[in-house]
């Protein structure tokens, strides 16, 4: 699904952030990704979310070499990944649904083709009594929520999610672990980068570890 | 059965009806249609438009009255007989009106009385005036219609058959006066493109600072898969909307204002001021050369708005890729 080959990525002329990153995302894998702060996760999340390309090497996304895709067919190829936001990223003029069903809205399809099934996803994450409401009344957890319903409403095939447990108490963010589980049980590839060490050991997957700049995979 | 509801499943019931009710039957636009940045904005270009609207609009009045000035003296010329020892000047005149009336293509010919000519000098030599105890030359004023008239047979003929006589076709002050509309129309052209171009810049700035506010969306969009054009699209729409929306206030309020002038003006005519305003700025009517003018900078500001937006829109997409 995902494949790196000897990348690295610098910013401008300033020094490598990432160095010879050589590994795979297999389809329908769970793991985490972790390690220090500015170790480089939020930079190898901008690589795998094609908002960046690397500097050297060759990174393939569902065997296409990113590096050779014209800027409108990263954005086709972008709709095949779902991204959940530390920081949520949902518009606060439009209310719930609206910002649950806005994939659907970029992609040109029409209301009426996709409303049952936001709202069924919004019921299904907890939200069903707040879909008309804006995001500055939501409670924190309440927006992670509305920000992962954005992320998979389209069903992505791959998902990250960068710290989506950093926002919220322990007994919700184990609720948005097994969220999250359940869709790679749907057959969705996920991608959690998270410092939290207590959430990963409650579950047994392959961790990827960036360290100085270099990932280091423990299956 | 209802009786036995607990108020949880009664509060249950009301927010899942509640939800259904206010589900969104019409989709929020996706760049927000009131925000105080778009609100700073609308009030700009509005100022903006009917500054520039007001400065081409009394560019364009200016104009016309030069042209009316240049074209009423240019219609027009004297022959001035002056008296001569031993020549009848009334005769003299006599014969320089017939002379000129003679010449084909010219309109009027009067000569001045004695009285009229008095009244010409009144406000330097006072009242009871006798033109007979004085050398004072004679007027004949000459009026051509419109188009050219060669007037060099009748100055020959003139200074052939009448003493004294010379005919004055206003050329000096024609060309002074249109050395200075000229120059006049030329530094309001000046001043229209400067505030063309102040307004263009300001309406620039102000979008990008409204612009700056929807950050945001921009990422948010282009991370969930938009296309580039779909993102410039939406904020090129609505930024036309409200450059149109300032533009139309400004314009508007510019059209206005002119329109009440030029009621105002006919309304005063017959007035000492209304005639001193209508000789100095015509008869203030804008003419639909100006009105469409300030159309075609509503639409000016609208577009660089629009534009404006797609750019700005644009550099944020090359910084957040």
């Amino acid at each position: 699904m995902v494949r790196f080959e000897n990348v690295g990525l610098r910013y401008g002329l300033g020094p490598e952030v990432l160095r010879d990153l050589n590994f795979q995302i297999e389809p329908q894998s769970f793991q985490f990704l972790t390690g220090p702060s500015g170790a480089g996760k939020s930079s190898l999340l901008r690589l795998l979310f094609l908002s960046l390309r690397p500097t050297r090497g060759l990174l393939t996304v569902f065997n296409h070499d990113t590096s050779t895709l014209s800027k409108d067919s990263l954005a086709t190829l972008r709709r095949r990944i779902g991204i959940v936001f530390q920081d949520f990223r949902l518009l606060d003029h439009m209310t719930t649904y609206e910002n649950v069903a806005l994939p659907f809205r970029v992609m040109g399809k029409d209301e009426s083709d996709y409303r049952n099934e936001v709202v069924e996803l919004l019921h299904w994450v907890g939200l069903g009594d707040r879909i008309g409401a804006l995001p500055p009344v939501l409670s924190g957890g309440e927006k992670q929520r509305a920000a992962i319903a954005r992320a998979v409403i389209a069903r992505p095939q791959l998902l990250l999610a960068d710290e989506p447990t950093g926002n919220v108490d322990p007994n919700l963010a184990q609720r948005l672990l097994r969220l999250f589980i359940e869709l790679n049980k749907s057959g969705t590839t996920v991608v959690i980068a998270t410092h939290d060490i207590s959430l990963m050991d409650q579950y047994n997957c392959r961790r990827l570890v960036l360290h100085d700049g270099r990932l280091h995979a423990y299956d | 059965m209802t009786d036995m509801r607990t108020d949880l499943q009664i509060d249950q019931e009301l927010m899942t009806s509640r939800a259904i009710t206010i589900l969104p039957r019409g989709e929020t636009p996706i760049v927000p249609k009131r925000s105080i940045a778009g609100r700073a904005l609308v009030a700009v270009v509005a100022i903006m438009t009917f500054l520039a609207s007001l400065t081409t609009g009394a560019v364009m009045l200016v104009r016309s009255s030069a042209v009316e000035w240049q074209s009423d003296v240019a219609r027009e010329v004297t022959i001035q007989v002056r008296p001569v020892a031993e020549k009848n000047l009334d005769a003299e005149v006599a014969r320089a009106v017939e002379i000129a009336s003679a010449v084909p293509g010219v309109g009027q010919v009067r000569a001045y009385t004695k009285e009229e000519s008095a009244g010409l000098l009144e406000p330097w030599l006072g009242s009871g005036l006798s033109l007979e105890e004085l050398p004072v030359p004679r007027m004949i004023v000459v009026k051509l219609p419109a188009g050219v008239v060669d007037l060099a047979p009748l100055k020959k003929a003139l200074a052939e058959k009448v003493t004294g006589a010379s005919l004055d076709d206003h050329r000096a002050w024609i060309g002074r006066m249109r050395t200075m509309a000229r120059t006049t129309v030329a530094g309001g052209v000046g001043l229209v493109i400067l505030m063309l171009a102040a307004t263009v810049l300001s309406v620039i700035f102000a979008t990008r600072g409204a612009m700056a506010t929807n950050r945001p969306i921009v990422e948010v969009l282009h991370f969930i898969g938009a296309k580039s054009g779909f993102i410039a699209g939406q904020f090129q729409r609505h930024f036309l909307m409200l450059g149109l929306e300032g533009g139309l206030i400004g314009g508007g309020l510019a059209m206005l204002l002119f329109g009440a002038a030029g009621i105002a003006a006919r309304m005063s005519a017959g007035t000492a001021g209304g005639d001193q305003l209508a000789t100095l700025f015509g008869s203030f009517a804008l003419g639909w050369g100006g009105y469409l003018a300030i159309v075609a900078q509503i639409v000016l500001v609208a577009l660089v708005t629009a534009i404006a937006s797609r750019r700005t829109v644009s550099r944020t997409l090359e910084t957040v890729e």
